[in-house]
């Protein structure tokens, strides 16, 4: 992946640095520590969190929000508690995510997810079924409507990426 | 001792023997935990979609508590930093507070309650010396290794430094004071991957085995959770690591109140043993069950 100057945007790391989460990028001095104890770059080469911070300050806008590796980040916080210039990469990688959202990149299991929080106020349906078993080993019933949720993120609007209001 | 009981999405439905194991434990210690049914998710599945609204689920939860005078008690590990980061942030930021009580509209959060995790409240409130009184059957000779998860002490900011993440020693403690033995090992604080398992399902249950096939060659009785993802990933998906790896494995995962109870004196077959994926056949013979 050759970076192509006329394509970078140098107000990407102002757009990240302005969102919440992503407020202290600017401070990274690419020493490594996040991604050298980052449990998934262990796993997988395609995510690594000091180059997707390089990237963003370099400005590969469009190669950071569309990559499949801005959603790997497990959130484990593993390099926020590390990192020596405090950086608060996990908050970041959050950014990265809801900027990439707003742009209309959004990874489909997240869809999934909106469905069932719209639908049950969880993210599984507790069915008469779960009740009963519930009931059999003396819990409690519970009974979500699956109202409540739909209606904050229809005001927030992202009830809208999976198809609904707004 | 009081408290409002945040179940979340997960332990309701795939971690009933969890939630079975620490009501008993609590009714045995005198920690009084209260249903409220308009609890919703916590907001942690859609941080990543959008932090605003993950903040508004959170306070809408914080605020039924505050309603009623309680503090919140967890048991899933990610509605605890949800949670606790969220009224950290509420508590400091009254103009923030207020942006987010307007946009609740019928419900306000004035910042008055302290969310706790089931097993930070039994190391902190109650304390491992006091709890120690209720031990009456001793698990000893039994050895287990504890996997404290990431959310329950990251980020370390948001939990007043109760333990330290780097050298954790709360759980441990906690399966001390049981009787049994806490086993160190290599792969201590690794994350179980269970935060990517929707996004990429062979690099989390990777993650998973590394700690598994650790574990399979250590003297074990069984590896302890907290948390109701670490456990699916742990235990739920353990068939699938086996296959992937090519290994036997066969390690028993208990949410740590199983464990607890056991010590004190609450029988097997009431803390939810049955529901355990991976069959404890062989611990609970150990025990005489």
């Amino acid at each position: 992946m050759a970076i192509s100057l006329t394509k970078l945007d140098p107000n990407f790391k102002f757009q990240v640095a302005s969102t919440p989460g992503g407020e202290n990028i600017t401070r990274c001095f690419a020493c490594g520590t996040c991604s050298a104890g980052c449990p998934v770059r262990e796993i997988d080469e395609r995510y690594n969190p000091r180059k997707i911070i390089h990237m963003v300050l370099l400005g590969m806008k469009d190669e950071v929000l569309k990559s499949d590796f801005i959603w790997l980040c497990t959130s484990c916080y593993t390099c926020s508690e590390r990192c020596p210039q405090d950086v608060g990469i996990t908050d970041l990688m959050t950014a990265l995510k809801n900027i990439a959202v707003q742009e209309g990149y959004v990874h489909p299991s997240y869809i999934e997810q909106i469905k069932a929080l719209s639908s049950f106020d969880g993210l599984y349906e507790i069915a008469d079924f779960d009740n009963k078993k519930r009931e059999k080993f003396g819990l409690p019933k519970i009974q979500r409507k699956g109202e409540v949720l739909k209606e904050i993120m229809d005001r927030t609007g992202i009830s809208r990426l999976a198809g609904g209001e707004k | 001792m009081k408290y409002a009981l945040f179940l979340g999405c997960t332990v309701p439905v795939r971690g009933m023997n969890y939630e079975i194991a620490a009501r008993k434990v609590a009714e045995r210690i005198g920690l009084h935990l209260v249903d409220v049914d308009e609890f919703t998710c916590c907001g942690f599945p859609v941080k990543a979609v959008d932090v605003e609204t993950s903040f508004l689920m959170a306070a809408r939860n914080l605020a039924l508590a505050e309603n009623r005078g309680l503090d919140i008690c967890t048991l899933c590990s990610a509605c605890t930093s949800t949670l606790t980061e969220v009224n950290k942030v509420l508590k400091e930021d009254e103009e923030l507070r207020e942006i987010i009580n307007e946009k609740l509209g019928n419900i306000r959060y004035n910042g008055n309650i302290e969310v706790k995790h089931f097993a930070r409240i039994l190391y902190e409130d109650l304390g491992i010396c006091e709890l120690k009184n209720f031990i009456v059957e001793p698990l000893e000779g039994f050895r287990f290794a504890p996997h404290y998860g990431c959310h329950y002490l990251k980020p370390s900011e948001v939990y007043e430094e109760f333990d330290n993440p780097e050298a954790p020693v709360s759980l441990d403690e906690l399966i001390m004071v049981t009787g049994a033995e806490s086993v160190d090992y290599t792969t201590l604080k690794n994350c179980c991957g269970g935060g990517i398992l929707g996004i990429d399902e062979n690099v989390a249950l990777k993650m998973s085995a590394k700690k598994l096939m650790e574990l399979k060659d250590k003297d074990i009785d069984g590896l302890i959770s907290i948390c109701p993802f670490c456990s699916i990933m742990y235990e739920g998906n353990q068939k699938k690591i086996e296959k992937m790896e090519n290994a036997e494995i066969g390690i028993p995962v208990f949410y740590y109140p199983q464990i607890l109870g056991l010590a004190l004196g609450i029988p097997p077959d009431e803390l939810g043993f049955k529901l355990n994926r991976v069959k404890p056949k062989a611990f609970l013979e150990k025990l005489g069950a």
